[in-house]
């Protein structure tokens, strides 16, 4: 790299993590192409929300936008997980999965997208349930689809992290990037202590909580491509890499894999998080 | 939750729409458009009732500096009069940008 | 922790049922049972997960969907695939009575999620290779229990009993998380239909294509199963005649109106996917 210091570099560092959805969409589609699809002026709001005394956002708390990733077609499909949790409702998950969908027919009438999903989500949101939990449904299906054509590529950033029934969206898609801070689990640490008890997991020890689940542990055991930077265009670079890249298996296809590497494990006495990245760690592609 | 609704006269027109914030916790997302009339309207949906002759001089005082005939949404989950002014300005800010 | 009537049993049942097999596999986990049983003029392989109280896994004894389970999913319907590729893909059914999915510290650092994962990908490969996928509930369909085995189903049907479940998290989690009770939640489920937790209210939203009235979910006579077994059949055959996708979904009038939001959505996504 010619000019730039190690403190110019540094002094330039803008943490992504700090962005709100629509923002974190802006700074990963290249300069000048965002464009908004269904957003707040639309007011597709939830029609669920307001039954139960809690104010719908304009956009549901979603992002779709549309515009070029390194000149390529895309479409990116953000998270906002200041609302709600980044919980994902009827019409979050309807945005969510018909962006997919959309995508999917484009490349049946032959038009190449590029989809890129950030991910900060609890997963369904409780008061839409079934609908949530349907719409997600619906996000899986399309992704599965979708690889078929072209890698889908995510991001789970934090600090809200990627939960519920959203991390098993996180876990088919051809390449995930994380962070340090992100967090990356089926069920929320709260949940696991409230359900299983304090013994089982004490849902105020931060340090526990990443090491079991934090996007260093993820990366360093198989569930997560690349540990980036909390930098826009750190991770910018690794959106636009993963695209470039030729499309690896899904981790979510290598069942005989992760079959075996489970095969030795007591149930009852599982390793522990540094001994489990000794066992399954990979070396960096 | 509550619906409150307000009107103020104005004398510009605005030329177009703006979004800002997040309804989250103790924020709010303001939602500013050209009004359909000569007037201004805001239209503001809370989680929390009773505060309307607060917003009433926070929208008051808001409308001192402010004279665009603006159709205003504001979502709000709880802010305090200190934040729902700083994102009235914020949306003001970017319609001038 | 135990479900609120004991372990899930109606997916074994009806898998002995309708097989006349309990579906033991050669190889673990014990909790996937999998028996292949002629629906009409041809063979479907029916698919259940049924507790085991000796699971590997503690947090995953009692009937949840565990990683285990998950993996061991995905393994028999990508065995599934393969043994069809060179003929015409055959039905699979999946029996549902899954209490959720395991909540746990191991299968958090073992990466549950990802495990699901699998199983959500290769019941998604087996239709969109034209395998007609049909998920039968039985029993509780919860969260991600329900995502893992079923929810990729190009057709749902459901038992109309009282013992059929569907939500995004257990009643008595739920209560706990947020802080109601059981009989606050169920009220709040008659108020706004995707919240209920009964079989008849998610019939109207819309994603159901038959609930299959009369029927003895936890006793099945001979007449219980002609009738499933007649369902069955026309739903594979609905299937086969239309989409792999799951568009269906949103095509009833059921979906039309309860789902209408997610209709609208994806038209306003398609009228402004392409700049102006």
């Amino acid at each position: 790299m010619s000019g730039t210091t190690v403190r110019e570099r540094f002094l330039a560092r803008r943490s992504f993590i700090e962005l709100d959805a629509r923002e974190r969409a802006r700074a990963l589609l290249d300069p000048g192409t965002f464009r908004e699809l269904a957003g707040p002026f639309d007011r597709l709001k939830s029609p669920w929300l307001p039954l139960q005394g809690v104010v719908a956002q304009a956009d549901d708390g979603v992002v779709i936008a549309r515009g070029s990733i390194d000149g390529e077609s895309a479409v990116v499909a953000s998270i906002e997980g200041a609302y709600q949790g980044g919980s994902v409702g009827e019409v979050s998950g309807a945005k969510l999965a018909g962006a997919l969908e959309l995508a999917l027919r484009d490349f049946e009438l032959g038009r190449p997208v590029r989809p890129l999903l950030l991910l900060e989500t609890g997963g369904v949101r409780l008061q839409e349930a079934n609908l949530g939990l349907a719409a997600i449904a619906e996000v899986h299906a399309a992704i599965v689809a979708l690889r078929r054509h072209v890698p889908v590529v995510a991001v789970v950033a934090g600090m809200v992290g990627c939960f519920g029934g959203m991390s098993l969206a996180a876990a088919l898609c051809s390449r995930l990037i994380v962070t340090r801070q992100a967090r990356l689990g089926m069920n929320g640490p709260e949940v696991i202590e409230q359900e299983a008890g304090l013994a089982e997991l004490d849902a105020g020890d931060r340090a526990l909580i990443w090491s079991l689940m934090g996007g260093e542990q993820r990366q360093a055991t198989g569930f997560a491509d690349v540990l980036a930077e909390d930098d826009a265009e750190a991770i910018g670079a690794e959106v636009r890499r993963a695209f470039a890249a030729a499309a690896p298996t899904p981790r979510s296809e290598r069942v005989e894999a992760l079959i075996a590497r489970l095969a030795g494990i007591d149930g009852e006495r599982p390793p522990e998080p540094a001994a489990l990245r000794a066992l399954w760690g990979e070396t960096r592609q | 939750m509550e619906h409150l609704t307000f009107t103020y006269p104005a004398r510009e027109a605005v030329a177009r729409r703006v979004h800002i914030g997040v309804a989250g916790s103790g924020d709010l997302e303001v939602l500013l458009e050209p009004s359909a009339d000569a007037d201004a309207h805001v239209a503001v949906t809370t989680s929390v009732d009773g505060f309307g002759t607060v917003w009433k001089h926070v929208l008051d005082r808001f409308f001192t500096r402010f004279d665009g005939a603006a159709a205003i949404e504001i979502n709000d989950c709880g802010a305090t009069p200190g934040v729902v002014l700083l994102r009235l300005e914020q949306a003001v800010e970017a319609l001038r940008a | 922790m135990n479900a609120d009537h004991g372990l899930p049993a109606n997916g074994l049942r009806w898998l002995e049922a309708l097989t006349g097999s309990a579906g033991l596999l050669e190889s673990p986990p014990r909790t996937v049972r999998v028996a292949d049983a002629p629906l009409g003029a041809e063979a479907a392989r029916f698919i259940a997960i049924v507790p085991d109280p000796r699971n590997r896994f503690p947090r995953a004894r009692a009937g949840e969907a565990g990683i285990d389970e998950a993996l061991g999913v995905a393994r028999e319907v990508r065995r599934t695939i393969a043994e069809d590729v060179r003929r015409e893909p055959r039905p699979i059914i999946a029996l549902v009575d899954v209490t959720s999915q395991a909540y746990g510290r191991r299968e958090e650092l073992l990466g549950i999620h990802l495990a699901g994962a699998a199983a959500v990908d290769a019941y998604a490969s087996a239709r969109l290779a034209g395998h007609p996928l049909i998920a039968l509930l039985v029993g509780k369909a919860i969260s991600g229990g329900f995502l893992t085995h079923g929810y990729q189903a190009n057709r749902i049907l459901a038992l109309d009993s009282p013992e059929v479940l569907v939500h995004a998290m257990s009643k008595q989690a739920a209560a706990r998380v947020t802080r109601r009770t059981v009989e606050e939640l169920e009220q709040l489920g008659e108020r706004v239909a995707p919240l209920a937790y009964d079989v008849r209210s998610y019939a109207r939203l819309g994603l159901l294509h038959r609930l299959i009235g009369g029927v003895n979910a936890a006793a099945p006579g001979p007449r219980d199963l002609e009738r499933v077994r007649a369902e069955l059949i026309a739903a594979v055959a609905d299937a086969r005649a239309g989409s792999r996708d799951l568009s269906t979904r949103l095509a009833s009038p059921a979906a039309l109106a309860c789902r209408a939001a997610s209709i609208a959505v994806r038209r306003r996504l398609a009228e402004q996917w392409d700049a102006p």
